[in-house]
């Protein structure tokens, strides 16, 4: 048995467009996709990180009313949403990658303390930092 | 209709990201608003107004804000001539940099330099763009309102354009 956090999402603007990103470009697997009427439970997993559910979430009724869902929808897409942080064995080999895969790098691979880093958004505005591995 | 778009638009708003983080990629570059605003889609004559309703300041200011916190950032993690750092972070002269570091930071580069490297710093486990972004200026005011301010407000100080 493991105890710790199962899942953990972000708001996306459109999860056809989120799962597309999440697992055509960077590699993710499905782990759950259930609708229920117009709500969907979308979750992704990392290869080899089983314990743990990214989920991608619509913000929308009944979860939230309209209007919330409207002010949700324009905080992501301004990028305010908190930080997210992708851990990879090689940063400029995944940045390579991701980069013909179509993804919106907006930091190149820097080196600095021990360690190489660079930044990308998913299509609804969320910002990733990609960091190598220590 | 050909009217203002509508700042609350989310494909807006992403477009306008695009712009901010571009800016925020090479802040030492020259971001006049044509740049600005085609790498957003939006026309020039409403990009400086739909990027202050979404993010609370003019592009400009916010230019400004980040060659601030890079400059503050190489006074305080490296060694180089105050020039150098002036120059990698925008500006085209140590003159304009020195003002505009004090009009924002309330400091010269040098005593900045020097109070940050007594102070300890416990946020080494914090990835570093997390750590810069938490040292950046708040600038709510144009720089030259900001100086007249601190003028006593008697319209004696310099018109500067914020421009940098």
């Amino acid at each position: 048995m493991s105890q710790g956090v199962g899942v953990s999402g972000i708001y996306v603007r459109d999860q056809d467009e989120a799962l597309a990103f999440y697992v055509d470009k960077l590699g993710f697997s499905v782990h759950t996709d259930a609708k229920n009427g117009d709500y969907r439970w979308l979750t992704v997993q990392f290869p080899q990180q089983t314990s743990f559910q990214l989920g991608l979430f619509k913000p929308q009724p009944p979860t939230v009313d309209d209007a919330t869902a409207e002010m949700l929808h324009e905080m992501v897409a301004k990028g305010a949403m908190p930080p997210l942080v992708l851990i990879v064995d090689d940063c400029r080999a995944a940045y390579e990658r991701f980069c013909k895969a179509g993804v919106e790098f907006t930091q190149e691979p820097v080196e600095r303390y021990g360690s190489v880093d660079a930044s990308f958004r998913d299509p609804s505005g969320n910002g990733w930092k990609l960091i190598q591995a220590r | 209709m050909a009217g203002r778009p509508n700042s609350h638009d989310p494909k807006l708003l992403r477009r306008l990201l695009r712009a901010k983080d571009r800016m925020d990629a090479a802040s030492h570059e020259e971001w006049p608003v044509e740049r600005l605003a085609s790498v957003s889609g939006v026309s020039e004559a409403h990009f400086a107004r739909s990027f202050k309703d979404a993010f609370g300041v003019p592009p400009h200011r916010y230019l400004l804000t980040r060659r601030i916190e890079r400059a503050k950032a190489l006074l305080r993690d490296t060694d180089q001539p105050i020039i150098d750092i002036a120059l990698q972070t925008g500006w085209n002269s140590l003159g304009t940099f020195g003002r505009i570091f004090r009009d924002i930071t309330g400091e010269s580069p040098t005593e900045l330099r020097a109070q940050e490297r007594t102070g300890d710093h416990a946020l080494n486990e914090v990835p570093h763009c997390f750590v810069s972004a938490a040292h950046r200026p708040n600038l709510k005011m144009a720089v030259s309102e900001k100086r007249r301010r601190e003028a006593g407000d008697n319209g004696s100080a310099p018109d500067d354009k914020e421009v940098p």
